[in-house]
């Protein structure tokens, strides 16, 4: 299985963070790929609950993403499934991959710890790494132009 | 080594896992069509090593090679490459991008909160 880390290392105390992670308004404020608005979310952040986001993306498609939370433990993480959804329907009923975040006191701030594991197709090791994805965008791209 | 039992896929990201290999596609992408010799000469590595990682290159389907006469041509093919980004890329944007979104924003709010002096 592959998975995607990310970290990153924020000025703002733990409980700032979770609140942006486990409430509706919250996820609003961040959630999606561009600069756009939040379509609409709805989050019953408690184990079991569910979750659902949809979101426009740059070039005008709207997407969604829904799934339940499997552990919440209130300033520390959050691990949810992820699903990508279409007409309020699991685009493919059993693509489902799992969403960690870990929040951890860091000095006067919090290291935030994104895991998205789970994601199928692809296990090799070496997706793991993202060193090389500049490159194989640019590879992509002069494809694109030459094709 | 190649293993047979892996995806398409697998093997385009274990093939662009080696920084060597991937400044060799990355040659092939400027130049439409290279010599073995001529994508050799600008490497920092050794012949034998440049054929290695051609053959792996070669088993993950990105780069086709011809013999013609004594000279082996090789050229870029994009397509794996294309269906590897086409099934991350959603996932590293999305998430790179709303994580940068979640930083500015908790840093604003604990900014706010610090002014009014909670």
């Amino acid at each position: 299985m592959t998975s995607l880390t990310l970290v990153r290392h924020i000025r703002a105390q733990p409980s700032t963070v979770f609140d942006l992670l486990s409430t509706a308004q919250g996820l609003t404020c961040w959630w999606g790929p561009d600069d756009l608005p939040v379509l609409s979310a709805e989050a019953d952040v408690r184990i079991g609950g569910a979750y659902r986001v949809r979101f426009r993306t740059a070039d005008g498609l709207e997407h969604e993403c829904a799934g339940e939370f499997l552990d919440v433990a209130p300033v520390q993480r959050i691990v949810m499934t992820w699903r990508w959804m279409s007409g309020g329907v699991p685009e493919e009923k059993d693509r489902v991959s799992r969403v960690e975040m870990h929040v951890r006191p860091e000095g006067a701030g919090t290291e935030l710890t994104l895991i998205h594991g789970d994601l199928h197709d692809a296990e090799s090791e070496a997706s793991h790494r993202w060193g090389w994805g500049g490159a194989l965008d640019k590879l992509c791209g002069r494809w694109a132009v030459a094709d | 080594m190649a293993n047979y039992s892996d995806s398409p896929l697998d093997q385009a990201f274990a093939a662009l896992s080696e920084p060597s290999r991937r400044a060799m596609l990355l040659r092939l992408a400027r130049e439409s069509e290279l010599t073995v010799g001529e994508l050799a000469r600008d490497l920092p590595i050794k012949l034998p090593t440049v054929l290695k990682h051609l053959n792996v290159l070669s088993e993950a389907g990105l780069v086709h090679r011809e013999k013609q006469g004594r000279t082996v041509r090789v050229r870029l093919n994009a397509e794996p490459l294309k269906a590897a980004a086409e099934w991350l890329a959603p996932y590293e944007r999305f998430w790179t991008q709303s994580l940068d979104r979640l930083v500015e924003v908790a840093e604003a709010m604990e900014a706010a909160k610090t002014v009014r002096g909670q």
